[in-house]
């Protein structure tokens, strides 16, 4: 008899423990999933720099402005001077 | 004590007070009965509905593609999040004006709304509008229609669009990998879904998370040994080509010597992924590693080799090619012109089919075969993409004379540009075959040794005359670096057999620097129209991608005194740190 107060009692603990455990997940998965909608918000904005870094990086148009705005050339070979390195004696 | 005193109660006993008991509780009965039979039979499907809408539900919870980058770390592929439109039918069904207002947000007719509806009025789920901008589609929630709410996706973005469509392939609408590398490494880029328990409100928005039943795991980054500042440059020269000789198609493929690494590989006509439209089949084939075509001359320094390796042979063994015509087999050889009298080194730097042809049967089929073999002729090379041709090589038990003459040249075997590139890697690297890769490879590949190097350095020697003004392919010549390679100009294989008169491929295979290879690069020209010789066609679009190369990687000029590059030395001191 006394065995199965003990047992009882220790099944309702158990039982009230469930509950606030449950509880708790559900109140740190809601903090997780802010954490996560953060993260989520911060990759997508990432994602969208990525896509203007690399828009604004096409070859053509960095070419464009390298040749038009700068003055940039490609050297001809007599253009090119090889300055070879020799370590001192 | 009730039992002591319960004589008395039966002695109280009225017949009223009993009836007025048993009424009460009779009434009582009849009013839950009353109010079971509303709820459970009549008011049934709308409180179903009512509770459906409140429920606890799980739903799916997508995974973000991962990026491709090229070698640098420069995006290839990118997801970007875009909303689906979706609706619940049942509800949607029930107003007529919130259907014409939607119709106006979408920008679609309340008739192909109502068709929608009407298809899926069984369902539970039907997506009106995929790929929305998240703006766009925060603005029709906005509007508060019963029913309808957004669900997050992710769309594809390529930015450098037709450069890299081929190698990269392109994804579905639901994001799963189709075609390329999209395709062949669907498992590592894709993720898995996830699942999680939302309270959603009548409307059927989420109200709330409540906990997660299993994580999302979102894709993972690719990173490919592609270089864009090169790809670009190869499509780009490729189109030029194409252009200037009406070509049918192009391709092209760069190789890193020491890695097997695919530098470039570029393919003419081309498509915008990010148009959905443009995916058509014919243009998105990736020609570099599933057209097969036959690569003619291009063999001619594998088959010398093998000659040398004989130890019969040396680079000065004279050979006659006199009158132009020569007939092995009954089968008739020819040449361009008659060169007459020619060394070994001379048949491959006019690339005599005659010279090649008479040294060939001189060696045994097997030794022939066994070469073209070890250089990967008629075998997968194993690059990650899907749908890749093996080419054709025959068994040396079938050989005729006639194969055996014809194959010393490069007709009777077929090749992928792909092919073709790694077969020069192996010359490239002084002997070594090494896997091709479209990963990025961080230490030395380790390969496998097939020719000697002594071997490859002859062999290279004539290469690079043969882009030397005595050679085919002056016009495969890089200003200040030394070039070595070779041409081929094959007749179209007809389909009813035989080959075509006047439908030609043009080739040009090499590598540079040729003091230190560390590009190989095939360029092949599909259908040329007027001006056909590999030497005409493809060397100049492989001039061009070259000479790129080499600039943006910065590697040091090699050419002779003559090429107008200046050489000074410059002593550098202890104290400097050099």
């Amino acid at each position: 008899m006394k065995w199965i107060a003990f047992l009882s009692l220790l099944t309702f603990v158990s039982a009230l423990a469930v509950v606030v455990v449950r509880h708790q997940n559900r109140l740190e998965f809601r903090e997780v999933r802010a954490a996560e909608k953060l993260r989520d918000r911060l990759n997508d904005e990432w994602g969208r720099l990525q896509l203007e870094q690399a828009t604004w990086s096409r070859h053509n148009l960095v070419e464009q402005a390298a040749r038009q705005e700068l003055g940039m050339i490609t050297p001809e070979p007599t253009d090119i001077v090889v300055v070879q390195l020799e370590a001192a004696q | 004590m009730i039992a002591s005193r319960l004589p008395v109660g039966v002695a109280n006993f009225s017949r009223g007070r009993q009836w007025f008991v048993v009424g009460i509780l009779s009434l009582g009965m009849a009013v839950l009965l009353g109010r079971t039979f509303q709820v459970q039979i009549l008011n049934s499907p709308r409180l179903q509905a009512e509770g459906a809408a409140r429920q606890l539900r799980s739903i799916a919870v997508k995974p973000a593609r991962g990026r491709i980058v090229d070698r640098n770390g420069d995006v290839l592929a990118v997801s970007t999040p875009l909303d689906a439109i979706w609706a619940h039918p049942p509800t949607l069904v029930q107003s007529v004006a919130d259907r014409s207002r939607l119709a106006d947000a979408l920008g679609m007719s309340v008739n192909q709304i109502d068709n929608l509806l009407d298809r899926y009025q069984d369902r539970e789920f039907v997506y009106l509008r995929r790929h929305l901008p998240p703006a766009e589609a925060a603005r029709i929630e906005r509007l508060g229609i019963a029913g309808v709410s957004s669900l997050r996706e992710y769309g594809r973005y390529y930015p450098a669009g037709p450069i890299t469509s081929h190698v990269l392939g392109f994804t579905d609408v639901d994001d799963r990998g189709q075609e390329g590398i999209e395709r062949a490494f669907d498992n590592h880029l894709a993720g898995i879904e996830g699942r999680k328990r939302v309270l959603r409100d009548r409307k059927g928005r989420v109200v709330a998370d409540i906990e997660s039943i299993r994580p999302v795991y979102h894709g993972r980054d690719l990173q490919l040994s592609l270089d864009l500042r090169i790809q670009v440059s190869a499509q780009r020269h490729l189109a030029q080509a194409a252009h200037e000789h009406h070509a049918a198609g192009a391709s092209a493929v760069m190789l890193d010597v020491q890695t097997g690494e695919i530098l470039a590989m570029a393919n003419v006509p081309d498509f915008n992924p990010n148009k959905r439209s443009d995916i058509s089949g014919e243009r998105f084939r990736n020609r570099s590693v599933t057209d097969v075509f036959e690569p003619g001359s291009t063999v001619k320094p594998f088959t010398l080799s093998m000659a040398l390796a004989s130890g019969r042979f040396s680079l000065d063994t004279p050979v006659s090619t006199s009158p132009g015509i020569h007939y092995v087999g009954g089968w008739p050889i020819r040449d361009v012109h008659d060169y007459g009298e020619l060394t070994l080194s001379g048949v491959l730097i006019k690339s005599s089919n005659i010279g090649t042809t008479k040294i060939a049967m001189e060696l045994a089929p097997e030794e022939l075969y066994g070469i073209l073999t070890k250089v990967g002729f008629g075998q997968l090379t194993g690059v990650e993409l899907p749908g890749e041709q093996g080419g054709s090589l025959l068994k040396r038990e079938r050989w005729r004379p006639s194969e055996h003459a014809t194959l010393s040249y490069g007709y009777g075997l077929s090749s992928t540009p792909v092919q073709l590139a790694r077969a020069y890697s192996v010359l490239a690297s002084g002997g070594i075959l090494r896997p091709v890769t479209l990963q990025r490879q961080h230490r030395p590949v380790a390969g496998q040794r097939v020719l000697s190097a002594h071997i490859t350095r002859q062999i290279n020697f004539l290469l690079e005359k043969v882009v030397s003004l005595q050679g085919t392919a002056r016009r495969a010549a890089v200003p200040a670096y030394r070039v070595a390679g070779k041409t081929g100009t094959v007749h179209k294989p007809s389909p009813t057999g035989g080959y075509e008169e006047d439908r030609y491929q043009s080739l040009f295979v090499g590598f540079a620097p040729a003091s230190a290879p560390r590009f190989v690069l095939a360029v092949m020209v599909d259908e040329p129209q007027g001006k056909h010789y590999g030497g005409e066609v493809a060397a100049p679009a492989f001039a061009g991608i070259m000479a790129d190369a080499l600039r943006i990687y910065g590697i040091r000029p090699d050419a002779e005194v003559g090429s107008g590059v200046t050489i000074v030395s410059h002593t550098v001191g202890k104290e400097t740190g050099a």
